[in-house]
């Protein structure tokens, strides 16, 4: 007789932990050709909450490690995922309806990005910061600092590479995430979580949520020790326009660091620019008087 | 003025009004001229003495509306003129401002209140700095490391406070137009009168009509500039309500906002701090122009050992502070701006002594009509107190204790705002860790509300958004379309 294969359960990620949803509810996902393949854990408006929780506290621990610190963990989340290439390439395929090579593709594109983003941490502040040359006898600098706690809604259709994409570049400047994924193509989502919690990022720094950007967007958008948000995953939503300008109105409450959602999900192998770092970061300057 | 605490009394000393032509009344800058208002007028006073100064058109939404269509006309031409040569008509600008600085010093002392020292060697020679300095960008923009083919984003809307309303109008406008966008301009409604000078200024450097308009009005003309759907761009300094309200009006579509809201900035003296230099830093922070400065030093926090020292040594200094006429050359502290802002300048500090703060203020003879508050410090202030947590925008400081450097920065940090922060010690290391952890925009070690068009400003958290001076000032009013991920 074959052997019974042991499946996994998908849960979420916060705090560096497995939990299911506190609301106990969960969703059928499927393949592309509408397959059963899993129940994914349905997060609720609490779960949002406890993970802004587990989130601000890992703030400050992670926005004070060196740049040369998260890069070389950005790093090691890239080197444990192509440790486990098989897996992803299996995920993607299935969620996303891709040939081998395609999914293939995407998983080395996922890989490479964060091989990129990981340089970028120690030095997004020499090419965004200044010395200013005031007119008086002061020292006068400015550098970019991470703006804190950054909601993710990440995009519906590129479930690693658009996730990994959106995720990168907000904590590769010492921010902390809430991320919630693709409602229909959540299992990429909860690998990576699996990665990350192996890759010596701490717990609180990316937490996970599998669960529907409509519902759980406007908690996000609205919860008053969230300091950002990425709108991306509004993207190809049903009623994306209202959705957004809602998320948008809900963010002003504490004015809010928005990036907004395209009008379609974008093309993710194109060079990203310095905007997705640089949306969730702050300026400070510097003054210190000069004489003897 | 301070009766018995000095030896020294000042005979008048006031500048000469004859420099500044005030008109009966003013219509809108639009399109290149003067034209008449289609809504209503409003007055605006001399706080200082509540007289009359002019007539002001407050612009309805059909102003709004032309105004918009001549930036939108406008637009093309100057996005398209050659970078040297929309610098050379601000660096005109900047010449103007520095040939006619005394005369924009006195009508903003006439019509603000502030000390005509400050907008004399402050406001006037920092406009024009903020001039000089972005035309050198209008033809550097592919060097600012915003993009291979940075390109303006079209029409701006801004809207200014009355604070520091000509060196407002300059963070707006310089930046804007060196980016080649085009701009409509809403002045405060109790300070317009030096950004219609401004106009005329505009008007004798030949700037081509449209490329600035200046709108005269209150909050529902803002209102009106802000729901334009012809405005690509909202750059608004003001309050942190207001500023949510254009967060919210503007979600859905596609305008960019540039924030510079409220701040209740803590100003931090450690106990190896130099306390005659903080002693003044401190004056400076929170009496520098009435209070009414959103980055002002409104919370003092002095470590405890020290406490009591600094405190008798900044009351000492206070009761030297010269409160009067804002056109005297002698004068510290000038008039409050409105009758409004000196009601709730009253209210609060009212509120801080009815929560059991402590209230204490020199001696101070005030002139009997205008606007005025005295100097005031609140001992005894805990976290809790609304004149702790609220932007009282006057001469009013709150005075808190902290006995470690953490303790510090929990009580900095500790406030929806993050606009500035001041930090006084002779220990390097602690300055910059202090830098390093306060949740501000802006720090000032061991100086205070310093400004320069190099050095960026503006907010974390509900201070906020966006930052103005510097090369990060131009990525406000640009577009990258090089890259995917757009404006930067």
């Amino acid at each position: 007789m074959a052997r019974v294969d042991v499946r996994k359960t998908y849960k979420l990620y916060i705090g560096g932990a497995f939990p299911r949803s506190e609301s106990g509810h969960s969703y059928e996902v499927t393949d592309s050709k509408g397959k059963f393949v899993a129940n994914a854990s349905l997060a609720s408006r609490k779960d949002v909450r406890d993970a802004v929780v587990a989130a601000r506290k890992a703030f400050g621990g992670w926005s004070a490690r060196t740049a040369y610190n998260r890069s070389q963990i950005l790093y090691r989340i890239a080197e444990v995922m192509e440790d486990r290439r098989p897996q992803f390439e299996e995920a993607v395929r299935q969620s996303e309806g891709a040939s081998a090579a395609a999914a293939r593709g995407q998983v080395d594109e996922a890989i490479d990005r964060l091989v990129w983003y990981s340089g970028w941490a120690d030095k997004l502040g020499q090419v965004i910061g200044n010395a200013n040359p005031v007119a008086g006898p002061f020292f006068n600098h400015t550098a970019p600092e991470p703006s804190g706690v950054i909601g993710v809604l990440a995009p519906q259709t590129s479930s690693l590479l658009g996730l990994v994409s959106t995720v990168a570049p907000v904590i590769v400047t010492g921010n902390v995430a809430v991320v919630v994924s693709s409602y229909a193509r959540p299992l990429p989502a909860v690998t990576f979580s699996e990665v990350l919690a192996t890759s010596d990022v701490p717990g609180g720094v990316v937490n996970i949520l599998t669960g529907d950007a409509a519902t759980l967007g406007p908690w996000l958008a609205s919860h008053m020790d969230v300091n950002g948000i990425d709108l991306g995953g509004v993207a190809g939503l049903p009623r994306a326009g209202e959705l957004a300008a809602e998320l948008e109105i809900g963010a002003a409450d504490n004015l809010k660091r928005v990036r907004r959602a395209p009008d379609a999900e974008p093309d993710w192998s194109t060079d990203p620019g310095l905007s997705p770092m640089t949306a969730f970061v702050e300026h400070k300057t510097v003054w210190h008087p000069i004489g003897v | 003025m301070a009766k018995n605490s000095t030896p020294f009394e000042y005979a008048p000393a006031p500048e000469s009004r004859s420099v500044v032509d005030i008109k009966a009344s003013y219509g809108l800058f639009i399109d290149g001229d003067f034209v008449d208002g289609r809504g209503s007028s409003f007055k605006t006073v001399n706080p200082a003495t509540e007289e009359t100064l002019a007539e002001i058109a407050e612009a309805s939404e059909a102003d709004i509306d032309l105004a918009v269509r001549a930036a939108r006309k406008a637009f093309r031409g100057w996005s398209r003129m050659p970078g040297k040569e929309r610098a050379k008509y601000l660096f005109r600008i900047a010449r103007i401002i520095q040939e006619r600085g005394r005369e924009l010093a006195v009508l903003e002392s006439i019509d603000n209140g502030k000390p005509i020292k400050e907008s004399r060697d402050v406001d006037v020679p920092i406009v024009a700095a903020h001039f000089f300095y972005y035309a050198g960008w209008a033809d550097k923009l592919e060097y600012a490391g915003l993009g291979p083919n940075p390109q303006p984003l079209g029409v701006a809307g801004q809207i200014i406070p009355w604070n520091f309303p000509l060196l407002m109008l300059a963070w707006k406008i310089a930046p804007a137009l060196a980016c080649g966008n085009t701009v409509v301009l809403k002045p405060a409604e109790t300070t317009p009168l030096t950004a219609l000078l401004f106009a005329e200024i505009c008007q004798q450097a030949d700037l081509p009509p449209g490329v600035v308009n200046i709108v005269t009005g209150a909050g529902s003309t803002g209102q009106a500039l802000v729901a334009h759907p012809d405005v690509d761009k909202v750059a608004f300094t003001g309050s942190t309500d207001v500023g949510k309200a254009i967060a919210r009006a503007i979600a859905g579509t596609g305008k960019l906002a540039t924030l510079e809201l409220g701040g209740k900035a803590a100003n931090i003296v450690f106990d190896d701090a130099a306390l005659d230099q903080a002693v003044e830093g401190i004056v400076g922070g929170i009496f520098f122009n009435q209070g009414h400065v959103c980055c002002a030093g409104s919370r003092l926090l002095v470590q405890e050992s020290v406490a009591e020292e600094v405190l008798h040594r900044l009351k000492r200094r206070m009761a030297t502070l010269r409160v009067g006429d804002p056109l005297d050359k002698n004068t510290d502290i000038g008039a409050i701006n409105s009758a409004e802002q000196l009601a709730k300048i009253r209210e609060l500090s009212a509120i801080g002594e009815a929560e059991g703060a402590e209230r204490w203020a020199p001696a101070c003879d005030l002139p009997s009509s205008g606007f005025w508050f005295p100097p005031t410090v609140f001992t005894g202030v805990t976290q809790a107190h609304r004149i702790a947590r609220e932007e009282v925008f006057g001469p009013v400081l709150s005075v808190l204790t902290f006995r470690t450097p953490s303790e510090a920065i929990e009580k900095a940090n500790n406030t929806p705002y993050g606009l500035s922060a001041g930090v006084w010690t002779e220990k390097g290391s602690r300055i910059l860790h202090m830098a390093n952890e306060l949740r501000a925009g802006v720090v000032w070690a061991n100086t205070f509300n310093k400004f320069d068009p190099t050095s960026p400003f503006g907010g974390y958290k509900e201070s906020g958004y966006g930052r103005e001076g510097g090369r990060q000032g131009l990525a406000a009013y640009l577009k990258s379309t090089g890259l995917k991920g757009g404006d930067l």
